[in-house]
């Protein structure tokens, strides 16, 4: 497996919320990217994001590991949730949060607050 | 145009069901399709979307589509 692959899979593994995006949470290079952010963020989820537009194959290994062809891609201990659409309809649903709680405890509003990762 | 192909796309995947699909910016790469179909009834949200993506895996490949949102619905 490729270093970048690793540090993908690291992030994916052992972050709470890990929001793979276009740009950063600061300055966010996409609509979608920034829909997922902002439920997440409303959701109280301590969000790691991580930029895919530094090095294309960041998106290529990426989709590889995940089976999913567009960015943002969400996971929560791991598990895939999906793109902007499913995560903004988990949220609307109240749906997030109870994943969240359940994945992370209770109390994970209280956790890390929000940072970005480098991969590659 | 991108709008006939993706719709085409879709309802080739999804017999039989509604399929809508909108240029949302009217530049032929920004897309929000949605579909009902009764392939979804009972499918978690993921899965639904898993197989409106796969449908659209050439276009979403070859560039054609840059920014794709995805609404999806059971018939129950």
């Amino acid at each position: 497996m490729s270093e970048l692959r690793e540090q993908i899979q690291g992030v994916i593994e052992n972050e709470p919320v890990a929001l793979f995006m276009k740009g950063t949470p600061q300055f966010a290079m996409c609509g979608n990217s920034e829909r997922a952010l902002r439920a997440l963020r409303e959701a109280g989820a301590p969000v790691t994001a991580v930029d895919i537009l530094p090095d294309p194959a960041i998106r290529q290994e990426l989709t590889s590991l995940s089976g999913w062809p567009t960015i943002p891609q969400v996971f929560v201990k791991g598990e895939l949730i999906g793109g902007a659409d499913i995560v903004e309809e988990l949220a609307a649903t109240g749906e997030l949060e109870q994943k969240l709680a359940t994945a992370l405890g209770p109390d994970y509003r209280e956790s890390r607050a929000e940072h970005v990762v480098g991969v590659a | 145009m991108a709008v006939d192909r993706l719709r085409n796309l879709l309802e080739q995947a999804f017999p039989g069901s509604e399929v809508d699909v909108q240029d949302r910016t009217g530049g032929g790469d920004h897309f929000q399709v949605t579909v009902a179909s009764a392939r979804f009834d009972g499918l978690p949200l993921l899965e639904q979307h898993r197989l409106v993506n796969d449908a659209l895996a050439e276009p979403l490949r070859d560039g054609t589509i840059h920014e794709l949102r995805i609404t999806t619905r059971g018939t129950e």
